[in-house]
């Protein structure tokens, strides 16, 4: 079992061996979280901060849960409110806050690659809580999680992802990892959404749910993020809900136990029905909100014992 | 005034398309004479001893930004200067998109001044085609050519309305004035930051499809076949523009087209992750479009390199890709990348400084250019075998903006001549 990352900034880094280790751990805090004493000493005397440049509340919120179950120190800031507003750079919040002494930092930004630049300037373990539309590993390894549990493997399994792939972090850190993990993804959604170029990943491509959703074994439905469109990737919700939303009649034509998942927020009667949402047999979105406290915890747990195990750097 | 010979050189001639061995004697500010034999006796002259280095007409670096007026912290006429020197470049042709846009005879006069003041090499200013480059009306043509605007270009800003550009080209041409366009369909390529591609994608980021160079050019020349006007695409960077660039010269009309050294010697992947010094406008391309450029340039099909410099100070880099600032300083560093070209077999040196110095000569109306008598005698000497690492901190650019840093590079300039004068010396 090995993990060998300083800081935890996509599934891109990850070999295959270090998912297996995270998520192994991650099932033993599956049943810490469920037991009623859920404290452990893993990060006892850390700092963790979790800094968040864009909304959120349940990443947040899970975050906070699996820094507190740890014992850590927890911190939440919301940048949005705060120098960002009186024009201070996003290093120079950095080195404020690392002067600080924080040990591990979660961090989501509107923009790709910016919570690599503040890796890049602070001491910490630098966690990715969602970088514009570049990365989400958290989000992708309870995804993982979740169907490893739900299928008892989590490889050679036929996964259809639908929506909006386009602006989707989430849908990048899951290709990358459920590639890495040798599994057959294919990708539903109008060519709007859905980048031709992501052929070249190993992936395919589907216009028609039907034709996408043939006999997969996992369908995993993606917000239609309006919030990060200019306008004019979709006629209408209403067309696309036709279309590409997700109802028992497309369902119909994946394996009889596929399971359906969603990373939430839901928009319902857009990309997925509310009645199969709210179906325990297909849907395992609530698992998956409980599978992302399990991962995050085992996540920070790695990133702080490969922090204990470093000297301690002083800075100058 | 004293003569100076260099002698025991190997001559670059773009014209001839030749390199020989031979002498060159500068005086009054011109070749006065070319030798055949490396030595030449008995001439009143300072020799200099060139050692078999290489010795070519100066560059003309077309697109130039310098930091004046407004933003001098980023660059000056005296840093501009001193980065030319020491890059080869002998005549820089500036950009009007400074903080304060060059727009009017006034603006003009005064950048003139500061350059006539403090800058070490040639300096010939564009001017803005639209007043505050905002693509509504056009400028003083007339007054801003009798004030020695070589050039009229919004540079970045394409005019988005087609009426306006119209009648600018329209204009200009009645006065014989050359156009310089940014090729590109704005509405494609607003907010990107990338080119669309497997890169792009895997890094979340905003793009734009090459084909929107092609498209912005496609429009340009429609303009052009209207028109008349003289024009110069100032960076054609993707394979699918270069069929239309090359109908519109078989059908006879009057136009350049530019690439950038950036274009010519990085591809996408280089952004890596997420280095804002390898942002630059348009965004770099993938290697296809690369090598398909550096074929057209090799053909002739597109005529001149820029180095496109583009000061930036370290606050506008240090920020995520989607918000940083674009452009690279590129003046000293230029000749050493474009080597890269010579040493891969890629490109010959003559054919190098075709479209260094002696097109964008021919394009400007200028009389340099050329290894011949009685050209000016801007000229650079350099070693393009020479080894070195470059460090960004020791560029003489105000700013350090460059994406070569820590670059291994081979070729040096040795000396930099202006109307026989040495500016630059190792």
């Amino acid at each position: 079992m090995r993990f060998d990352q300083r800081h935890l900034l996509g599934i891109e880094p990850l070999r295959p061996d270090e998912i297996t280790t995270i998520l192994d751990l991650a099932e033993q805090y599956v049943t810490l979280s469920r037991r009623r004493e859920k404290h452990s000493s893993a990060l006892a005397g850390l700092t963790q901060i979790n800094m968040f440049f864009e909304n959120s509340t349940r990443t947040q919120a899970s975050f906070e849960i699996a820094g507190k179950r740890l014992g850590a120190d927890v911190m939440n800031m919301s940048m949005q409110a705060s120098s960002i507003k009186k024009g201070e750079t996003l290093i120079d919040t950095a080195l404020t806050l690392n002067a600080m002494h924080p040990d591990l930092l979660v961090v989501r930004h509107p923009h790709s690659g910016a919570v690599d630049l503040l890796a890049q300037k602070v001491n910490c373990a630098v966690l990715n809580a969602g970088d514009g539309r570049h990365e989400h590993p958290t989000q992708a390894l309870l995804d993982a999680l979740t169907i490893r549990r739900a299928k008892g493997r989590l490889h050679r399994l036929n996964i259809a992802i639908c929506g909006d792939i386009a602006h989707s972090r989430v849908a990048r850190s899951n290709i990358l990892l459920l590639h890495k993990m040798e599994n057959r993804i294919r990708l539903v959604g109008p060519t709007t959404l859905v980048p031709p170029v992501l052929k070249d990943f190993g992936v395919e491509i589907y216009e028609d749910m039907r034709e996408g959703l043939a006999d997969a074994d996992v369908v995993m439905m993606l917000r239609l993020q309006k919030e990060r469109m200019d306008g004019g990737f979709i006629p209408s919700e209403r067309e696309y809900y036709h279309r590409f939303g997700l109802d028992a009649e497309k369902l119909s034509v994946a394996k009889p136990d596929a399971i359906v998942m969603h990373p939430g927020p839901m928009n319902r009667g857009v990309e997925i029905d509310g009645t199969l949402a709210d179906d325990i047999n297909r849907s395992v979105i609530q698992e998956q909100v409980e599978m992302g406290v399990a991962v995050r915890m085992a996540c920070m747990d790695l990133l702080a014992r490969n922090l204990r195990a470093r000297p301690t750097e002083l800075s100058a | 005034m004293t003569a100076t010979l260099i002698t025991n050189a190997r001559l670059v001639d773009p014209e001839a398309g030749s390199i020989r061995p031979g002498a060159v004697l500068l005086k009054d500010g011109l070749i006065a004479e070319l030798f055949e034999t490396p030595f030449p006796e008995a001439i009143d002259a300072t020799r200099i001893d060139a050692d078999e280095a290489f010795l070519a007409p100066g560059i003309i670096d077309i697109g130039v930004k310098v930091g004046e007026p407004g933003e001098r912290h980023k660059e000056s006429y005296k840093s501009a200067g001193l980065a030319a020197a020491a890059g080869g470049v002998t005549t820089m042709v500036t950009r009007p998109d400074t903080a304060q846009p060059i727009d009017t005879p006034e603006v003009l006069e005064f950048i003139k001044d500061r350059a006539k003041d403090d800058a070490l090499v040639n300096v010939l200013p564009m001017a803005a085609l639209t007043k505050g480059r905002l693509g509504r009306e056009m400028t003083e043509i007339g007054f801003l050519l009798d004030a020695g605007a070589v050039a009229f270009t919004d540079c970045d800003h394409v005019c988005t309305d087609t009426k306006v550009l119209s009648r600018a080209m329209s204009y200009a041409r009645s006065l014989g004035a050359l156009v310089l366009c940014h090729p590109q369909e704005p509405g494609l390529s607003q907010g990107a930051a990338a080119t669309s591609g497997k890169f792009a994608t895997l890094r979340g980021l905003p793009t734009v499809s090459p084909m929107a160079e092609r498209m912005g050019l496609d429009r340009d020349l429609a303009l052009v076949e209207m028109t008349g006007v003289r024009y110069h695409a100032d960076q054609i960077t993707t394979a699918r523009a270069l069929p239309p660039l090359e109908r519109a010269r078989a059908n006879g009309l009057d136009v350049t087209a530019g690439t950038s050294m950036h274009h010519l010697t990085l591809n996408d992947m280089d952004v890596a992750d997420y280095r804002t010094f390898f942002k630059v406008k348009p965004p770099l391309r993938c290697e296809d479009d690369r090598q398909a450029t550096v074929e057209a340039l090799r053909s002739g099909l597109i005529d001149i390199i820029g180095s496109f410099h583009t000061p930036q100070d370290e606050e506008s880099k240090r920020l995520p890709f989607e918000e940083a600032a674009s452009g690279a300083v590129g003046l000293e560093t230029m000749l050493p990348v474009l080597l890269r070209l010579y040493h891969s077999g890629e490109l010959d040196l003559p054919t190098l400084f075709r479209a260094l110095s002696l097109n964008p000569a021919k394009r400007l109306g200028l009389d340099s250019g050329r290894m011949a008598r009685s050209a000016p005698a801007d000229l650079v000497l350099f070693d393009p075998d020479k080894p070195f690492v470059l460090d960004r901190f020791k560029l003489q650019s105000k700013s350090k903006n460059t994406p070569f840093d820590s670059a291994r590079l081979q070729g040096k300039v040795l000396a930099t001549f202006v109307a026989g004068k040495p500016v630059y010396r190792s």
